[in-house]
């Protein structure tokens, strides 16, 4: 069985403009010990999915419908008490930025230990033992427990902003952006002891991310995410390898590699669209080279390109072919 | 750009020495030399329209006789960089990063420099739109033969758009080169761990994995010796006593490294 389970999920935020349609009906898995990986552009609805697995929507968002059901439990339907016992116990979330995360008025050590006092059923003391090992772990001295955030650099920070995020060894890690706001040599070091921390303990984790090399690097599956839907859902090699969604294969086309030498980028054309204002058909298909009539009407169904490989286009089959011929 | 002044050294541009510029050459300079700044959020004026944006700075500098001449040349420039003329009215906050971004092109573009400085332009835009933009420089620049400074931390993009690439580390010149060289032959311990904290989006790159310990320290009052040395693992006493000299170390190569020429075989 899956450790987290999402079906149709819906969020809208109800806005005075009108709704901003911010996630869609997604499904996915999360199994025990595995990473899925997030993936869309800004505006996809990629937070808010994260945010709603934590019924953290903020205001005035709202979940329309559908079920989160982790161990068996659906999330929606718990008291507020109880998801306030899950929440940074057995689920918690590694938010993208450091800077702002954390209170800056509040040593970094009585942030750690406060989440362990409010979850683990110990004394003052023991929660300050088990806040040092935590800071110990993530490789920071022990003696830093009583600076402020301010004074510590933005590396640090999101260590901080980790130790505190698995204190309670939970069973599901939601890192949203964890290394966006990074330099690349501190994102290597931090991503690293994520994925060491994640074994070690066997944490589950949805790392929500736009860059396709950190997915390739720390992911076991992954679902690609345009305009609160997912269009396409498969393992790695599915999407490194065979991405049948012309969105997928448009933002491999996007990036400029190191790995290859390519002397122009083939961006996707267009614009993402307005939430408020979604296309009718297939979300994508103004920007779409393949688009059709059958697009424009019809909303395209999930289909199982291969075992495992979701695929949310009236195309695939075309799009697969060229993508393996080029 | 002249919006600093040089603590030491000599700055030329096309020849002339404008280390200390006069005011004339001041001005020269920024119709030769502008800037397209990395945020297209903070750096547009909130209560100026598209056309007023993109007309101020041909009329700071003169280059238009009349009114008729500068919206002539507005239009053509929104034409250019791809912006629809409907938007010429807009203000920035209504236009998405990627338009705002075309926007400070065009400022740039306005007043026909021969040398932009590009400070992170498409770090603040999503993937599919980085490529539209980048698209956008490269065929400027072939089409005007402008000549770019091109500032990043994301090596791909650097790889892709330039000649030449120059690495640094606070404030120090760590390692220059032509673009195709750096790739294939880094020298320098700081170069060889920035390429490999890279992570590649492909399930097929298998590489060396070569992790900086510790954060980039602070530049005021650096200690004595190379920038580098508290993160460098290959460093020595020496490292830690006097700062490397930039040094030829291949054709065209600039390498700053004590240890340069051991590590790597040489």
């Amino acid at each position: 069985m899956s450790l987290l389970e999402i079906k149709d999920l819906t969020i809208r935020y109800l806005t005075e403009d009108g709704d901003v349609k911010a996630v869609n009906g997604i499904s996915f898995e999360v199994e025990q010990g595995k990473t899925l990986g997030l993936v869309g552009e800004t505006g996809a609805g990629k937070t808010t999915t994260a945010l709603g697995i934590l019924r953290l929507v903020p205001e005035p968002g709202k979940i329309l419908s559908g079920s989160i059901t982790y161990k068996g439990q659906d999330i929606l339907r718990m008291s507020e008490k109880d998801v306030q016992d899950l929440r940074g116990n057995e689920i918690s979330m590694i938010f993208q930025d450091p800077m702002t995360a954390l209170n800056p008025v509040m040593t970094v050590g009585d942030q750690i230990a406060e989440v362990i006092l409010r979850h683990q059923d110990c004394t003052r003391v023991e929660a300050q033992t088990r806040m040092m090992a935590m800071l110990d772990r993530v490789g920071i001295s022990g003696d830093r427990a009583g600076d402020y955030p301010h004074q510590f650099s933005g590396g640090m920070k999101q260590r901080i902003i980790i130790a505190i995020a698995l204190a309670c060894n939970p069973k599901l890690l939601l890192a949203d952006e964890p290394t966006t706001a990074l330099d690349v040599t501190i994102q290597a070091q931090v991503m690293r002891m994520v994925n060491e921390l994640k074994r070690e303990f066997g944490t589950s984790m949805v790392l929500i991310t736009h860059d396709l090399g950190i997915v390739a690097e720390s992911c076991d599956a992954v679902a690609i995410m345009y305009a609160g839907s997912i269009v396409e859902y498969g393992s790695l090699e599915d999407i490194f390898d065979h991405a049948t969604h012309p969105y997928t294969v448009g933002l491999f086309g996007s990036i400029p590699r190191l790995d290859i030498e390519t002397d122009r980028l083939k961006p996707i054309s267009g614009l993402m669209p307005d939430p408020i204002n979604l296309p009718t058909g297939c979300a994508f298909h103004p920007r779409c080279p393949y688009a059709t009539e059958e697009c424009r009407l019809d909303e395209p169904p999930y289909w199982e390109f291969t075992p495992g490989h979701l695929v949310r286009c009236h195309h695939a089959e075309l799009v697969a072919e060229e993508a393996t011929v080029s | 750009m002249g919006l600093h002044e040089s603590t030491a050294g000599i700055l030329r541009f096309d020849g002339e020495d404008v280390t200390h510029p006069s005011r004339g050459q001041k001005k020269a300079m920024h119709k030769n030399i502008q800037m397209i700044f990395q945020d297209p959020y903070s750096s547009l004026d909130p209560r100026m329209c598209v056309s007023d944006l993109i007309a101020e700075p041909m009329k700071a500098m003169g280059v238009c006789r009349d009114k008729n001449e500068r919206e002539r040349r507005v239009a053509e420039l929104m034409d250019t960089v791809g912006l629809s003329r409907r938007f010429a009215f807009s203000y920035p906050h209504e236009l998405d990063g990627g338009r705002r971004q075309r926007i400070g092109i065009a400022r740039a573009l306005s007043v026909d420099p021969k040398f932009i400085v590009c400070d992170e332009p498409v770090s603040a835009l999503d993937v599919s739109i980085q490529a539209q933009i980048l698209n956008l420089l490269q065929d400027l620049q072939d089409e005007r033969g402008l000549t770019y400074m091109f500032i990043t931390h994301n090596l791909s993009v650097v790889k892709h758009i330039s000649h030449s690439i120059l690495v640094m580390y606070l404030g120090c010149e760590v390692e220059m080169c032509p673009s195709k060289e750096l790739f294939q032959r880094p020298l320098h311990p700081y170069t060889r761990g920035l390429l490999s904290a890279i992570p590649i989006p492909s399930i097929h790159v298998q590489r060396e994995e070569i992790i900086m310990k510790g954060e980039v320290t602070s530049p005021i009052n650096p200690r004595p010796g190379c920038r580098f040395a508290s993160r460098c693992p290959y460093a020595q006493d020496v490292c830690r006593e006097a700062l490397p000299a930039v040094e030829e170390v291949l054709p065209g190569h600039l390498c700053a490294c004590h240890r340069v020429r051991e590590l790597n075989g040489l």
